[in-house]
């Protein structure tokens, strides 16, 4: 897996601490169809009440931290999932509706279903000749 | 601030962190890895951790079926081997795949536990795309109290 540093985006207080924690970055399959755009990731060790989903202008983020480890008094021994957190984010185009993403968590893996807007679902166009 | 709100132990990964740095300022680590150590990558990734009492590993396997997972410890070497299934949604002419990084088919891991550990006592859940297998170490090599007459 691969690590990122988050990057400088838009801060406000809030979101402050989250921008400047390294993350792990998840792994994703995209495919697109005509009716809309299909998000796979995997986030194993995340629980759906520590996932988080944000759209912030035309970014979708996609952030989970996983349950603590039990039982508590563990010393590590060997580790390849170095940092509890997941980030990654995404550029929407204009034709995506991000009001209507529907997002379902099983089995750590996220499944995200991003609709096309109405109007910008496949037309035909018809070709004028003359 | 995450760490603590979490309640991780950080020191599970500040080992390896401050291991990645001295890899990334001296090149590769000359230092001797494990003889069934797997490129990075490699699914499902593994941690271990170990506590007075047990031996824990945890498997980052998501989106497996738990049931056919087959964990089997023999002379010293637990071997952790099943398959993913491909769930992606059918594609035909009419999908495009943009991104394709989560790989599906079989896989096949090994790593060495300690010799303490009792194989009648190992016990695994899957929770959350995490595989956590936990063994117990005999009875014997646990830490006691000695008492003094």
């Amino acid at each position: 897996m691969n690590e990122v540093q988050a990057t400088d985006t838009k801060q406000d207080v809030t979101s402050n601490t989250s921008q400047d924690t390294r993350a792990l970055l998840p792994r994703v399959d995209v495919l697109e169809d005509d009716a809309g755009i299909t998000l796979l990731a995997d986030l194993p060790g995340v629980p759906k009440d520590h996932l988080e989903l944000k759209v912030e202008g035309d970014a979708l983020v996609i952030e989970g931290a996983m349950a603590p480890f039990t039982p508590e008094k563990l010393e590590p021994v060997y580790a390849e999932v170095r940092l509890p957190r997941y980030r990654r984010s995404f550029t929407l185009s204009r034709e995506l509706d991000a009001s209507r993403i529907e997002a379902n968590l099983k089995d750590g893996v996220l499944t995200l279903r991003i609709p096309k807007q109405a109007h910008a679902q496949p037309r035909r166009i018809s070709v004028q000749v003359g | 601030m995450y760490e603590s709100m979490w309640g991780f132990p950080s020191s599970l990964f500040e080992l390896d962190r401050l291991q990645r740095e001295l890899n990334e300022m001296f090149g590769f680590s000359g230092r001797p890895a494990s003889i069934r150590s797997v490129a990075p990558g490699t699914y499902p990734a593994i941690n271990i951790g170990s506590t007075p009492t047990s031996v824990e590993i945890y498997a980052f396997a998501p989106g497996i079926d738990s049931s056919k997972v087959e964990i089997t410890l023999d002379r010293g070497v637990l071997t952790l081997s099943g398959e993913r299934p491909n769930d992606l949604p059918d594609t035909n002419d009419k999908v495009s795949v943009y991104s394709r990084e989560r790989l599906g088919g079989s896989f096949r891991r090994a790593v060495n536990v300690p010799d303490d550990v009792d194989p009648e006592h190992v016990t695994a859940t899957y929770r959350d795309g995490v595989l956590r297998i936990s063994l117990a170490r005999h009875e014997s090599a646990q830490p006691k109290r000695i008492m003094i007459r």
